[in-house]
């Protein structure tokens, strides 16, 4: 399965519009994490635009497939996607982590249309996909889940017992894709805690393994795609990315994991994202 | 003849898991001790042993519940309500998913294994999680009951159960309500408020009391949240003093509960919370650690007198 050129170039527009939008609404409300949103913008974007079964005329569908945002701190990119695709207005954006809103620091499933899970306490959301696999796979067997994880969330050992366990019960309707930005809130994760080589890691539990360029929207499709062809293996797509692509001064530093922007850096980030300068 | 409480529960669960496909269920190498494995024998399909792995046990539950199934976590309550809390917190609680975590061998019921093994703090862990129903089974009906009632109730629930025996306190026709507590003996002087195997325990101190002359109510609230506060107010109103009895901690369980009601309500019974102490156990047999930490009938027997003096 390929994409056609015209669909590339749409999705592609489409990250350019959210990574401006993301970081203009960080902007404005002075809280929240541009680096994370930053780099699991394309796998999102991949998934919600062509790949998952999902209707936002529908967000409760019974046939659709599930998506788990596992690192919930990139939920500012969450929620630009879900508003795009129509779970709720974009006007609505401008209520991210204020008193009364919908959409919540982290994302809750019992508030906001077209989130399948709360998530926030990082290393559980593997374990809950896995749950969701299992208990779907008689009933609806066409259905995925996919599980996009932090790579700094690895340092937490439950998302080893979920691969553990995805493996024991041969749960090839979960494709975890991990954004492997490899940098994490304190530091680089060789730093902080050196994960070492993720696909070896995932391939010594007994998941089929795929990586990719997680900033590239053919790449991200053609592997995806291909992970869904697995039998009797759970997938892991490393996709590599870089911690706040696309602004260069955020670029691969950690420093950007949740830090407010000031008007200085905002303008000069707009200036790159809309790639005018 | 009564049976150990767990073996109630893991005949519940295979009866109840018979009508409903929804109900799943999850253990983590522990359900030869759990009895969930007289589901999984039956059930192999809906059974998911997933090694000693609390914490992605209890947020694979979650999955289940976030898909429609109604899953059943087991493993020991001292585990279960730390190692298993982080998805207890953020989906049962938090997000209100339909998961029932069943803590097994309560209290000091895991008596040779030791303080490791001893669930002293789990009520007041679980009670503090806004939307979950908290239960500690008295008896085997009331097990079979608590069982049911989580598969019916859509909601997070924990039920603690005792690995051991308790007398038979009800029977077939004993209707059971969620937030209301059971009088299973009447008197006017003091009340006894306990929960699961206490129950029995101070039914025992009661007899004793009767002996002297007291007369002593006896009010099993196994349903810790919601809790019966009227109940509670009426035997404030009614009787001279109130006693608590649990295997917790003093710090946070019923007692804590019980307290909570009085304070809010301006009530001022005389008030004896009988539990452990702020302290940690050792292990020995069953009923030489509930004498030697203040739980058995005599000590709490003892407990009421006092309670009655301070008036």
């Amino acid at each position: 399965m390929k994409l056609t050129s015209d669909k590339q170039n749409y999705l592609e527009g489409l990250c350019r519009k959210f990574r401006q939008d993301v970081i203009s609404l960080l902007h404005d409300i002075q809280t929240g994490h541009p680096g994370g949103s930053l780099s699991v913008c394309e796998i999102l974007t991949v998934l919600y635009f062509e790949i998952a079964n999902v209707d936002p005329a529908n967000p409760k569908m019974e046939n659709r497939d599930l998506i788990v945002l596992s690192k919930g701190h990139a939920a500012p990119m969450l929620y630009r996607i879900l508003a795009e695709k129509g779970y709720f207005p974009v006007e609505e954006l401008k209520s991210l982590r204020q008193l009364n809103s919908r959409l919540q620091g982290h994302p809750s499933a019992k508030d906001t249309p077209g989130v399948d899970l709360s998530t926030g306490p990082l290393g559980i959301g593997l374990s809950a996909a896995l749950g969701m696999a299992l208990g779907l796979r008689c009933s609806n067997p066409e259905t995925y889940v996919y599980a996009i994880l932090g790579d700094g969330e690895t340092n937490e050992g439950t998302i080893w017992e979920a691969c553990m366990a995805a493996s024991k019960f041969q749960a090839d309707h979960l494709i975890a894709i991990v954004d492997h930005n490899k940098v994490q809130l304190d530091g680089c994760c060789d730093e902080i805690m050196p994960v070492g080589n993720l696909a070896d890691k995932f391939k010594v539990f007994g998941w089929n393994v795929l990586e990719c360029d997680g900033h590239s929207i053919p790449d991200l499709f053609k592997m995806i795609s291909q992970a869904k062809t697995s039998v009797g293996k759970p997938t892991a797509v490393i996709a590599h990315t870089i911690k706040g692509k696309g602004v260069s001064f955020m670029e691969g530093k950690n420093i950007w994991h949740g830090k407010p922007i000031s008007i200085e850096e905002f303008d000069q980030a707009i200036i790159e994202l809309r790639g005018d300068n | 003849m009564a049976i150990a409480l767990r073996d109630s529960y893991g005949e519940a669960l295979a009866k109840y898991g018979t009508d409903n496909e929804k109900v799943v269920v999850l253990d983590s190498d522990v359900a030869g001790s759990t009895k969930s494995c007289i589901f999984g024998k039956k059930f192999p399909d809906r059974f998911f042993n997933v090694g000693i792995a609390e914490a992605n046990m209890t947020a694979m539950a979650a999955g289940f519940a976030s898909v429609g199934k109604i899953p059943f976590v087991n493993s020991f309550a001292v585990f279960l309500s730390s190692i298993g809390l982080i998805a207890a917190r953020a989906f049962g609680s938090y997000s209100k998913l339909n998961m029932k975590l069943i803590g097994a061998y309560g209290g000091l019921s895991d008596a040779f294994d030791g303080p490791s093994h001893h669930a002293l703090e789990d009520i007041a862990i679980m009670r503090s999680l806004p939307n979950f129903q908290v239960f500690v089974a008295s008896d085997e009906k009331q097990t079979d009951w608590l069982v049911r009632h989580s598969i019916e109730h859509d909601g997070p629930v924990y039920i603690r159960l005792s690995r051991d025996k308790t007398s038979n306190l009800y029977h077939d026709s004993t209707e059971f309500q969620v937030g209301k507590g059971i009088v299973v003996r009447d008197g006017n002087d003091a009340t006894i408020i306990a929960c699961g195997s206490m129950t029995t325990t101070a039914v025992q101190a009661a007899d004793l009391l009767a002996i002297v002359g007291v007369e002593t109510r006896i009010v099993d609230m196994f349903s810790i949240k919601p809790i019966d506060r009227e109940i509670i107010l009426k035997c404030a109103d009614e009787t001279r003093a109130i006693v608590t009895v649990e295997e917790h901690s003093i710090i946070g369980g019923l007692g804590g509960a019980v307290a909570e009601v009085l304070a809010s309500e301006g009530k001022h019974a005389p008030m004896r919370i009988v539990g452990i102490g702020d302290r940690h156990t050792e292990c020995g047999p069953y009923c030489d650690l509930l004498e030697k930490y203040g739980l058995d009938a005599k000590a709490i027997a003892e407990s009421v007198i006092q309670s009655l003096k301070k008036m």
